[in-house]
């Protein structure tokens, strides 16, 4: 009886004791409150290939910036989940990120179809997501901000300088058969046509997802391309499917002296798979380049480096877009002195951050970003020597002017309150 | 009108600095101009140089195209790495003293390659190397380059060989037919000329030709050109029928190795593609060991990854087997989930051991390039790939056929329990049997490694292919996998230039489930015991 008088005594000594650290330890947590940051890219799956690479980016950029102290005296924290390059995953996964791990604001996507299948779960629980990746315009979120190139930043300039440096007539467009290709390709027709193109001297080509064999389409490029004028081929060609058909391209003897090919989808990352002495000054597009040499830059890719403990490690655009999407929320965050949703959307347009080629990026009302535009060709050793650019940083448009229905839309979030304001008819939506 | 004086003062102070700029350059000679970084400085020095009676000019010209042209913007030095490996300076020639620490290469872009290979062409045109003048010929002739006219003549009036006199021909041909000022008459010839070539780079020629003519000129080279395209749609009809081999010989080679996992052995393997994508990374594997240790050995780096992917992929097809599947034998839904969870663990350990993104395997020299035959260009890539999918398959036929353990395999599909009694070990045979299904798809690796992506997905893009194959071609019948897949290559191709690739794959889809339906076995249906087995 004794025994088990002290028996219990002692258990509930030890369960208080074990209650007592249990208090101290959530005592503890709360004091080392953090702000959570969520990572929304694909790990697995197809578009792992391009998402990885972001997942990474993003968790070197929390942790530089916990080194500085993190965000109003808070550390930060990454969530980092998996939607696997499953469309429907995207919105499960993004809203348990907002619900369940309540972050603050989502860095990620890649695809248009994984952005807009978040869409309506950013919306309904008023959260903010940053898309760092060029995509096909027409569209303007409350709830997003677009870091990547719209349409007028990368496809339109690209067209422009085939035009006056390379004196292109006749244009193949060329592209993966999803809605990006479909809705660039759709304004560059217009753009074309608009410039005095003749129909016939456009030819359109939409493939699978995953196209390997570019045996056909790489002839009739070339038989296109005979018939005296000047040819040149724009690549909104998806990922994976660069390969074969620069392969192809490359041993059918299309060199780019005589047929340039322009892509606006093949970055350094892409072609770290490719041998590209056969591809030798084909052309990509972009506003950001590894090759390009600022004080920035330079540090960014040691940093980059060292973070991955790979020497051969690429950077690449939508790389870049993080980076200044990640310090643009940062001010915003502190402009607004909260991370309330609510309160750092108001904040962020007009927030400006550096970006890595030298110039002072904007976020504009219409949630997109200033942006230089470079043309770079492709060299031999895999990366980018810069051909063209633009002078100064030229302003996202969430609504094409080339495309009727669209001409008249016009997003701004600031005075407006609207991503879609229709401004012969006065009225939002 | 004040901000109109300071804009004027500007732009004066502008040309004055650019006049001066070239002034500066042409003191030192026109070599510094590559010191310059600038695309219109290059260009014009390239000019100078090519003007120039330097004897070491090709020499310096082809070190520009090849990024051996190296210049210092601060110093205004330029040099050049000749053929030893000497690095020699541009503006005297002779061996460059110190190197500065910003020498680069003089930057190209498409504008001065062309200019480049113009120059490069002229000035060649007269070299004693024969190959180096029929490139440069055929360079002449795809660039029609006016300003080459008199140099095509001199180097024609010279030449003796046949082939490269045709090429000089042609070239003048080119140029003459576009010439406004040239006499019709020779125009016309020039257009005749052409019209006999009858290629593509003719046809280019004969189109401008007919966009800038008139009069009897204009009808001669619209005439010309029907003719030229005529020939060319027969010889377009002839290409389709290679790309359709060699697009149903990229089938073969996928789905040879499921002919034997599933169709002879029953077994539905999803992993299958998994084998292929392994295969692959073996190739990058031996050519990572082979940049690293022994570069002289890369032109034969696929030779050597050949019997290396088939022991690797064989040797984790046995594994799989003696794990997984043989407990699931006769239960096909059971086996088809659990090879696509094999598949799955496959494809992130590859994502995770090397990194989801592409990896680089090259193309050895005898696998890059092209030929033309007749009006047919054939990639040299594509050939070794056919040829190398006709010797894997009788190779195949040859194991099944005349060897003890294709004669044991052949017996267990036919009657296992009849080959069990007979004392043959049907588990031993199962699993061999499996190996060398898993490890011919690794072979396939290797070929495709050179067309398509190495990224852990590789193998995802063929399952369902290597499938449709099997079974149009009917289970269990290696002959009928190679008619199907041959049907399947050469109807794709034929469909493409019509519908486009999207509409093909689905017009193609579409047929073999008609097909199906109607010949639920495929093509070469099994008969007998065989069946039921």
């Amino acid at each position: 009886m004794r025994m088990s008088l002290t028996r219990r005594m002692a258990l509930r000594a030890a369960g208080a004791l074990f209650g007592g650290a249990l208090a101290v330890g959530s005592f503890g947590a709360q004091a080392q409150e953090t702000i959570k940051v969520g990572v929304l890219h694909s790990l697995s799956g197809t578009m792992a290939i391009s998402e990885t690479t972001l997942k990474d980016v993003m968790l070197m950029l929390i942790e530089e910036q916990n080194k500085k102290g993190g965000l109003l005296g808070k550390k930060l924290e990454a969530v980092v989940v998996d939607p696997a390059s499953n469309w429907p995953l995207f919105a499960e996964k993004a809203r348990e990120l907002i619900a369940k791990d309540k972050v603050a604001a989502t860095f990620g996507c890649w695809t248009s179809v994984s952005r807009k299948s978040v869409l309506p779960v950013f919306k309904e629980l008023n959260s903010i997501l940053f898309y760092p990746v060029q995509y096909e315009g027409e569209e303007s979120e409350r709830n997003v901000f677009y870091t990547g190139a719209a349409p007028n930043q990368q496809a339109i300039p690209a067209v422009d300088y085939l035009m006056k440096e390379e004196k292109v007539q006749r244009w193949v467009l060329a592209g993966t058969d999803y809605v990006y290709p479909r809705t660039t390709n759709k304004i560059l027709e217009a753009y074309l046509k608009a410039k005095g193109v003749a129909p016939e001297d456009i030819m359109i080509n939409y493939t699978p997802f995953g196209h390997s064999d570019w045996q056909t389409i790489v002839s009739d490029i070339k038989k296109f391309g005979s018939a005296g004028k000047k040819t040149a081929v724009v690549s909104t060609i998806n990922g994976d499917a660069n390969v074969p058909f620069y392969k192809e391209l490359g041993n059918q003897g299309v060199a780019a002296k005589d047929i340039p090919v322009v892509a606006f989808s093949v970055g350094e990352e892409e072609l770290a798979g490719v041998d590209t002495k056969p591809l030798l000054g084909h052309l990509a597009a972009w506003n950001y380049f590894q090759s390009i040499k600022t004080p920035e830059n330079d540090a960014f890719i040691a940093k980059w480096k060292a973070f991955t403990k790979n020497p051969k490690r690429v950077t690449n655009d939508p790389m870049e877009a993080h980076v200044v999407g990640f310090q643009m929320w940062v001010k915003a965050v502190e402009k607004a002195g909260t991370t309330d949703a609510d309160k750092v959307i108001d904040a962020l347009p007009g927030i400006e951050a550096p970006n890595l080629t030298g110039g002072v990026s904007k976020m504009l009302p219409n949630h997109h970003i200033t942006k230089p535009v470079f043309i770079g060709e492709i060299k031999g050793d895999g990366q980018f020597d810069v051909v063209w650019k633009t002078k100064d940083l030229v302003p996202g448009d969430a609504w094409t002017d080339f495309l009727p229905g669209s001409r008249e839309l016009e997003a701004d979030w600031v005075t407006l309150k609207c991503g879609n304001y229709n401004t012969v008819t006065k009225k939002c939506g | 009108m004040k901000r109109l004086l300071r804009l004027i003062g500007a732009f004066l102070l502008l040309a004055l600095s650019s006049a001066l700029a070239p002034a500066a350059a042409q003191g030192e000679g026109s070599i510094a101009g590559f010191a310059a970084d600038d695309y219109s400085e290059t260009d014009k020095a390239l000019g100078a140089l090519a003007a120039s009676a330097r004897p070491d000019a090709p020499a310096i010209v082809e070190a520009l195209r090849d990024g051996r042209l190296l210049a210092s913007p601060s110093t205004k030095l330029v040099v050049y790495k000749d053929a030893k490996g000497a690095t020699l300076d541009a503006a005297t020639g002779l061996p460059a003293a110190a190197a500065p620490a910003d020498l680069a290469p003089v930057r190209l872009n498409n504008r001065l390659r062309r200019s480049v290979d113009a120059a490069l062409g002229s000035l060649t045109l007269m070299s004693s190397d024969p190959a180096r003048r029929l490139a440069a010929a055929q360079s002449a002739f795809k660039a029609r380059d006016a300003n080459a006219l008199p140099a095509l003549e001199a180097a024609l009036a010279k030449e003796s060989d046949a082939r490269i006199q045709r090429e000089l021909a042609a070239a003048r041909a080119a140029i003459l037919a576009a010439k406004a000022d040239a006499p019709e008459a020779q125009r016309i010839a020039a257009v005749d000329t052409l019209r006999d070539r009858g290629d593509q780079d003719a046809r280019t020629a004969l189109a401008v030709v007919v966009a800038n003519s008139q009069g009897a000129l204009k009808a001669t080279a619209d005439e010309a050109l029907r003719h030229v395209d005529s020939g060319l749609a027969l010889w377009a009809n002839a290409q389709n029928v290679w790309y359709g081999l060699s697009l149903g010989s990229v089938l073969l080679l996928a789905a040879i190795g499921l002919a034997i996992t599933f169709g002879v052995m029953g077994v539905i393997n999803m992993a299958h593609g998994e084998m292929v994508m392994l295969g692959a990374y073996t190739t990058f594997v031996v050519q990572e060991w082979i940049r690293a240790h022994n570069p002289a050995l890369f032109d034969v780096s696929l030779l050597i990854a050949l019997p290396l992917a088939f022991v690797v992929t064989g040797a984790v097809g046995v594994l799989i087997e003696r794990t997984v599947i043989r407990f699931l034998y006769g239960r096909a839904l059971e086996t088809l989930l659990a090879t696509w969870g094999v598949s799955l663990i496959l494809q992130q350990a590859v994502r995770t051991w090397f990194g989801a993104n592409n990896r680089e395997v090259g193309a050895p020299s005898w696998m890059s390039g092209s030929f033309e035959l007749g009006g047919l260009s054939i990639t040299y890539g594509r050939m070794w790939i056919v040829v190398f999918t006709i010797g894997v398959f009788f190779a195949l036929q040859l194991v099944l056929r005349a060897t003890p353990f294709g004669l044991r395999m052949r017996a267990v599909t036919q009657n296992r329990r009849m080959a069990s009694a007979m004392g043959i070990d049907t588990n031993r045979i199962d699993a061999l049997a499996f190996g060398l299904g898993s490890g011919i798809a690794g072979v396939a690796g290797v070929a495709l490694s050179q067309i398509d992506n190495v990224s852990p997905n590789l193998g995802q893009s063929y399952i369902i292919d290597s499938f449709m194959v099997v079974v149009f071609g009917g289970v269990g019948n290696l002959w009928g996998t190679l008619v199907a897949a041959l049907t399947l290559g050469v109807a794709n191709k034929f469909l493409e230039p019509f519908v486009g690739a999207v509409l093909g794959k689905i017009a193609l889809l579409v047929f073999i489930i008609l097909f199906i339906q109607k010949r639920p076995r495929g093509m070469f249906a099994l008969k007998g015991r065989a069946v039921e087995a």
